[in-house]
């Protein structure tokens, strides 16, 4: 038995930009994500955030096989699933389900409950019979708080919390030991936010279950995290504990990031301190060299910031606070103050180079 | 006098067949010159059906508009199309949630913006590019000539929500409207934007109206913030009793469902029952009632009116069994500061 029940090895997985009428060439990859180590211990909670297009989600899927990986390791519960083929990855895969952002558009419309929480069970022979069968979903039902009517009826007649609720019930059926929860929350109303969150812990408390919640909102992950891990441009910049990394961000993104949240209280608001940056994120098809964020990083020096790119260590206070600046004491000291940052327009389509190619290199089909 | 005073409009949807929808149910409110007002509310609470309203932007066939908009001193409701398109985007301006959306795909952002500038300060060619590029700049749009050539897809989302902003603020209105102006942003994104409209309308006579549903982006920006509820203004009173001595149990429990950054860590949230759905029509009782602890016979009987607590600053709120004053005030703020509008 391993401490961690998932553990990431410099993990990569580009997506290749074709261009071309007749023949696809390739023209550069999209590094969605591009080199992270975690690992999430087992029973425990692990939040990544990051804005759009940092990568979150695509680490999320390919931890599940659900996207081809180009480089690195997966080892999930001591097996490595990285190169798993087949019926082995179809029978690992009941023990790692996904709860999705969007409960309307993930759940078939036309299927009812019962059959979308049957479904599962039938593809991965469990539960035997088809009373077995029942009383396994029926128990699942309790579990996430939804009525036994409930298995009759269809997605379109419940609320988004609801909807939301037979998501997480999909998942729970089989039993998994580790949920990968993709922005639970982000498509309800606030007062349903918090419904499913305190879902989310009392099934970890009662199940034992090891969560990985993606989310864009710092203050939720923070709530429901053991660890949060903050990822800029398909990399992590900063990994710790949830209260240290309120108390004490390390890397200028964070504190950035951590300054931009709004809090719900005036006296707050007003006197926090703010770090606005400048400009928006990089493309990722083209990101910066060196370190990811020294075009929009208030911090940024002159020398090494833009030619060497900052490995995820950790300081000397503890292990288990990692950052990825090379700068992290001298920020952390006030020895290095924060500068303006003039802004760089970001083209969203981002600007790739079209490489001139030699016409023998083209690959016929 | 009020810039804009709004008496208990009501919008109501008919519906081919069915029971027509209140969806804004009686809503009152007024803003004053260069003012700040926060309306906040869930989805379905009518708050974007209430800014749509007033700018007179809601088809006219099965919609029936009724109460009175005085924005100053004349009735918006009764306004003659003819009136209402001079009076918009020149007094009264819109800034819409989703940038891509609310701009034109196949026209430069240039020609958006010198739009505006043309129709209602009679500026031309030059004169008016020159103008636009002056505006791109003042909403902090890098190489802004540059970019008056530029299509919206070319943009980022920041930057697409900066020029519609810059297409709003271009004739310097004395009312603008901004309908969760943030809310398709990310966080860093939308910090820059909420400081850009902070900056645009501090100084200036020019009033805001920020409509969202977060309630952390209002504590930072409104002066006055009133939360509605199934089309009503549940509670209505200045930033700091909204978030310090809330009465309604609707925002109480609006404010123990989010998870503030700079909570203790453990500590449970504490939502509330039930979902938007689950509502009763406000001429049967409260709204709110079906999901609320604090319910009481009195609830069922009858609307709750809009009342006016009896002690401390102006806060009004409706509901007949309100939170205790005395239960929420040792949170009530004692260094008072000046608010920044």
């Amino acid at each position: 038995m391993t401490e961690s029940l998932v553990e990431v090895r410099d993990l990569k997985v580009h997506f290749p930009i074709t261009s071309g009428i007749l023949f696809d060439r390739v023209i550069g990859h999209v590094k969605a994500v591009d080199g992270v180590d975690l690992a999430v211990p087992r029973g425990k909670t692990y939040g990544l955030v990051g804005e759009s297009g940092c990568g979150k989600t695509t680490l999320g899927r390919a931890l599940l096989r659900l996207t081809p990986i180009t480089d690195g390791t997966i080892v999930f519960d001591g097996t490595d699933i990285t190169a798993l083929q087949g019926e082995r990855l179809r029978v690992m895969r009941r023990r790692m389900q996904m709860i999705f952002q969007d409960p309307l558009s993930s759940l078939d419309p036309r299927q009812n409950v019962e059959s979308i929480l049957v479904e599962g069970l039938s593809a991965h022979r469990m539960g035997g019979g088809r009373k077995e069968q029942r009383a396994i979903v029926g128990k699942t039902l309790d579990a996430v708080g939804l009525p036994q009517w409930a298995l009759s009826r269809y997605p379109h007649e419940f609320s988004g919390g609801q909807r939301q609720r037979i998501g997480i019930a999909r998942a729970l059926v089989l039993d998994p030991d580790l949920i990968v929860a993709d922005e639970p929350v982000s498509a309800l109303d606030v007062s349903i936010q918090a419904q499913v969150l305190n879902l989310l812990e009392e099934l970890q408390d009662n199940l034992g279950l090891t969560y990985l919640v993606i989310a864009h909102d710092l203050a939720v992950v923070r709530h429901i995290s053991d660890t949060v891990g903050v990822m800029y441009l398909g990399a992590l910049v900063e990994e710790a504990p949830s209260d240290d990394i309120y108390r004490t961000p390390l890397h200028p993104y964070t504190r950035a990031l951590m300054s931009a949240v709004p809090v719900p209280d005036p006296d707050v608001e007003d006197r926090r301190e703010r770090i606005l940056l400048a400009g928006d994120l990089p493309s990722p098809a083209n990101p910066p060299a060196g370190c990811r964020f020294h075009t929009r990083c208030p911090w940024a020096q002159p020398t090494r910031c833009r030619d060497e790119r900052p490995e995820l260590r950790s300081l000397a206070n503890g292990a288990t606070h990692r950052v990825a600046c090379h700068w992290a004491e001298d920020i952390a000291s006030g020895k290095l103050r924060p500068h303006e940052v003039s802004v760089e327009l970001v083209r969203p389509e981002g600007d790739i180079e079209v490489p001139a190619m030699p016409l023998d290199n083209v690959a016929l089909p | 006098m009020a810039l804009l005073d709004v008496r208990d409009l009501t919008v109501v949807f008919g519906r081919r067949g069915q029971r027509p929808v209140r969806a804004v149910d009686g809503v009152s409110f007024s803003v004053d010159s260069g003012q700040v007002v926060g309306l906040v509310g869930e989805s379905g609470c009518g708050k974007s059906v209430t800014s749509l309203a007033l700018m007179g932007l809601l088809p006219k066939r099965a919609v029936k508009v009724t109460g009175s908009v005085m924005f100053d001193g004349m009735p918006l409701l009764t306004m003659d199309e003819r009136s209402m398109r001079d009076l918009r985007g020149r007094d009264i301006a819109m800034i819409f949630q989703d940038p891509l959306s609310s701009l034109n795909p196949v026209v430069s952002i240039g020609t958006q913006v010198t739009e505006v500038l043309l129709r209602h300060r009679g500026l031309k060619g030059e004169a008016a590019r020159k103008e636009a590029a002056n505006l791109l700049d003042r909403v902090g749009i890098p190489d802004p000539v540059r970019r008056l050539k530029d299509y919206p897809h070319q943009l980022s989302g920041g930057m697409r929500q900066r020029a519609l902003i810059a297409m709003a603020v271009a004739c310097r209105p004395r009312l603008l409207i901004a309908d969760e102006p943030t809310t398709a942003l990310d966080v860093t994104i939308q910090a820059q934007i909420l400081e850009l409209l902070k900056d645009l309308v501090s100084g200036s006579d020019t009033a805001l109206i920020l409509i969202t549903h977060d309630l952390g982006v209002v504590a930072g920006i409104c002066e006055t913030i009133n939360v509605l509820y199934a089309g009503r203004v549940v509670e209505a009173t200045d930033r700091r009793q909204t978030f310090a001595a809330p009465r309604h149990p609707y925002t109480v429990g609006l404010l123990g469902s989010i998870p503030r950054l700079d909570a203790v860590r453990g500590e449970k949230l504490t939502p509330i029952r039930g979902s938007v759905r689950d509502v009763l029509a406000w001429s049967d009782g409260c709204a709110f009632a079906p999901r609320c602890d604090r319910r009481i016979d009195q609830c069922l009987q009858g609307p709750p009116e809009l009342v006016d607590a009896a002690t401390g600053p102006p806060h009004r709120f409706r509901c007949v069994n309100p939170v205790p004053k005395d239960q929420l005030d040792q949170g009530a703020p004692t260094l008072v500061t000046e608010v920044s509008p």
